[in-house]
């Protein structure tokens, strides 16, 4: 699970982090970074690139799912109070219907089930991008300001087997990066 | 300047212009939503502002006299038990869905030109929708038993009864008001970011931080982001048709003639987002001049936005006609004589306000010199409005003020009571709306950058000179091609 997997490196540096131009730049560098064989690494643009998780190699987010038994938990859940209601709790003879009209519970049943479909994607998303997390060694970086303004980065952790602090930095700044930053954790 | 845009639409040459004009960089992007809020705050809100909350107070006045005296203060009686009240209710829930419509429903359909309305069509919705609750929960008139409402057990261990459309009202409502605030915060958290990066003051840092949540841009944070909004616009698709079709079933699913039509779900729905997307223009016409967006919101947008109101407001008229078309072939006197009184009897006003702000008025939408000029847009979004409110009081009202016995046949005047409820309504819209536009930036910044040329990881800095130099001197057919610019 994501969510057990220690957060942050534990050294004395969080990693180096390498601006780039453009999403193009960005782009390009992301394949290489990847092809290197790099794991603990991410990108960082003010805007979701497209393509950028190919580039990444990312895997398809497992968020569907979770929205799908969400989803279905919700649906029958509302289903269960109608008809628990209906049936146990209050049994009440209305327009000489049976207790379990089933067809006149399908608009809340439905209701419900869109409910914990989308609490299920906010607070799936949130999870497995562990958020709130309002500290991190990258709000350090005065340029990581413009993150989510206009500029384009490549953070590459520390722990990473593949981390060396030199190398790592000659091949950020062979792929173009505009400027390279080691930060402290 | 707005005649040589509305040119820029129709030019052969230079093709379709990008969505956004002036091919401006990511970061005067980020600075023209920002710095309004940013600013000391001008004149020019607080005269929207003062007044909107003016028109608050009425609806607190109204609605505390209301709780102390019942709502026989309110113009209804037998035979109209349900008039102003329900009409405000079904007219702000429609509003509210061409918010939806366009956060979610375009979405899925990939129309990018959405990215600058969205964000502004969204806080509509949620406003639209608190307008709307209000209704239900004071025309109760004894508040303290609103909770019967609500799926527990009242003080007598009773429960409310699950096959009713109004307990299927209450659930569609309130749920579409939790998912639609939902998804317009999770479209919110990127940009409160970027306000938390802009900050020069302690407090707005602690403030849009604290609801960016830590939001740092990653790659990786993207990815399960566009997951979950791509999936939210997914449920919200469903969701707000099944609303206005639930909020429809109110009426259809009764026994009285002028209520009980299968034809409901469907028209109430294309009602809605006709509704809707006027109300949206006739906020966008003012934000887009008041903040200087016009190259963000272009008169491509509205041009869009008349043709889906053209759209939906034929099928409103031919829902109308159906209608008709159905209590005649019925051959059911009741349902004929309600008919024929709606569009002859003594509301025939009512009836004929509606037929032409909703039904006529909007065909000048098929000219294109209509859909792209400001005024004529401006003043249309009003009279749809007006066309639209005045369509669910003519279902309501008209329906219910003759009976089947001519001895319970009556006529409904509102109180003063009646129009300060609606008119407060507008008043807590407006307030909300202008607190909206002061604090939070209204155009969803992070998914405009991605529709820029730019955005592409794709493109090179050559082919955008080739396509300004080609839209800047148009050439004729058959001349040489350009020479090449200096390679870059």
């Amino acid at each position: 699970m994501p969510l057990l997997v220690p957060q942050l490196p534990t050294g004395s540096h969080y990693g180096i982090l390498a601006e780039f131009a453009t999403p193009a730049d960005l782009y390009h560098a992301c394949e290489r970074v990847r092809d290197e064989g790099f794991t603990r690494w991410d990108a960082h643009s003010p805007f979701p690139v497209h393509g950028l998780d190919k580039a990444m190699g990312l895997r398809r987010s497992p968020l569907p799912w979770i929205v799908l038994v969400m989803g279905l938990t919700g649906a029958a859940l509302g289903f269960a109070l109608q008809w628990w209601v209906h049936a146990k709790a209050y049994p009440l003879v209305i327009s000489g219907k049976p207790y379990v009209s089933w067809p006149a519970y399908i608009p809340v049943t439905f209701e419900v089930g869109v409910l914990f479909g989308a609490l299920g994607a906010v607070f799936g998303m949130l999870g497995l991008n562990r958020l709130p997390m309002h500290y991190h060694p990258l709000f350090r970086s005065k340029v990581f300001e413009r993150v989510t303004d206009d500029a384009f980065f490549i953070s590459i952790e520390s722990w990473d087997p593949r981390f060396d602090a030199s190398a790592t930095r000659k091949l950020l700044e062979s792929l173009g990066a505009r400027s390279v930053e080691l930060l402290e954790s | 300047m707005a005649q040589s845009e509305a040119e820029l639409l129709d030019n052969p040459v230079a093709g379709r212009p990008t969505l956004i004009l002036r091919s401006p960089d990511f970061h005067s992007i980020t600075d023209v939503v920002a710095e309004p809020l940013e600013r000391p705050t001008p004149i020019g809100w607080w005269l929207l502002f003062i007044p909107s909350v003016g028109l608050l107070s009425l609806l607190g006045v109204a609605v505390t006299w209301l709780f102390w005296e019942g709502i026989g203060i309110w113009g209804l009686n037998q035979p109209v038990g349900w008039a102003w009240d329900i009409t405000n209710f079904v007219f702000w829930v429609g509003i509210g869905h061409a918010g939806t419509l366009i956060s979610a429903i375009l979405f899925l359909f990939r129309q990018k030109w959405r990215t600058s309305i969205n964000r502004a069509a969204e806080a509509m919705t949620i406003f639209a929708v608190m307008c709307a609750l209000t209704f239900p929960g004071i025309h109760v008139g004894r508040v303290w038993v609103a909770y019967w409402m609500f799926p527990i057990p009242n003080q007598m261990g009773m429960w409310p009864n699950f096959r009713s459309p109004l307990l299927w009202d209450v659930f569609a409502v309130s749920i579409y008001g939790t998912v639609s605030v939902l998804f317009w915060y999770v479209g919110l958290i990127p940009d409160l970011a970027t306000m938390r990066d802009r900050s020069k003051t302690p407090i707005r840092k602690f403030v849009y931080g604290l609801f960016a949540l830590g939001w740092r841009g990653s790659a990786r944070q993207w990815h399960h982001y566009e997951s979950a909004y791509l999936v939210l616009a997914a449920l919200a698709t469903p969701l707000v048709l099944s609303v206005h079709s639930i909020v429809s079933m109110d009426f259809a699913v009764s026994l009285l003639p002028g209520w009980h039509t299968t034809v409901f779900p469907p028209y109430f729905v294309a009602g809605a987002i006709f509704s809707g997307f006027a109300m949206v223009l006739t906020l966008m016409v003012i934000c887009r001049k008041a903040f200087r967006l016009e190259h963000i919101i272009t008169l491509r947008h509205f041009d869009y936005m008349a043709k889906i109101m053209l759209v939906t407001g034929t099928m409103v008229g031919y829902a109308y006609a159906t209608e008709f078309f159905t209590a005649w072939y019925s051959g059911n006197p009741y349902e004929f004589f309600t008919f024929m009184n709606r569009a002859l009897g003594p509301y025939a006003w009512a009836y004929w306000i509606m037929v032409s702000c909703n039904v006529i008025s909007p065909q000048v939408f098929w000219f294109k010199k209509a859909r792209t000029s400001i005024p004529i847009l401006f003043v249309l979004s009003i009279v749809i409005n007006i066309g639209m409110w005045f369509e669910r009081f003519v279902i309501i009202v008209t329906s219910l003020h003759r009976d089947f016995l001519p001895s319970s046949w009556g006529y409904f005047t509102p109180t003063m009571w009646d129009v300060m409820c609606l008119l407060g309504s507008f008043g807590l819209f407006f307030t909300m709306f202008c607190l909206f536009v002061r604090f939070l930036p209204m155009v969803a910044t992070a998914e405009v950058k991605t529709v820029l040329p730019q955005a592409d990881p794709h493109w090179h800095p050559g082919s955008e000179h080739q396509i300004k130099d080609h839209r800047a001197a148009p050439r004729h057919r058959g001349a040489p091609e350009p020479a090449p610019e200096g390679s870059s």
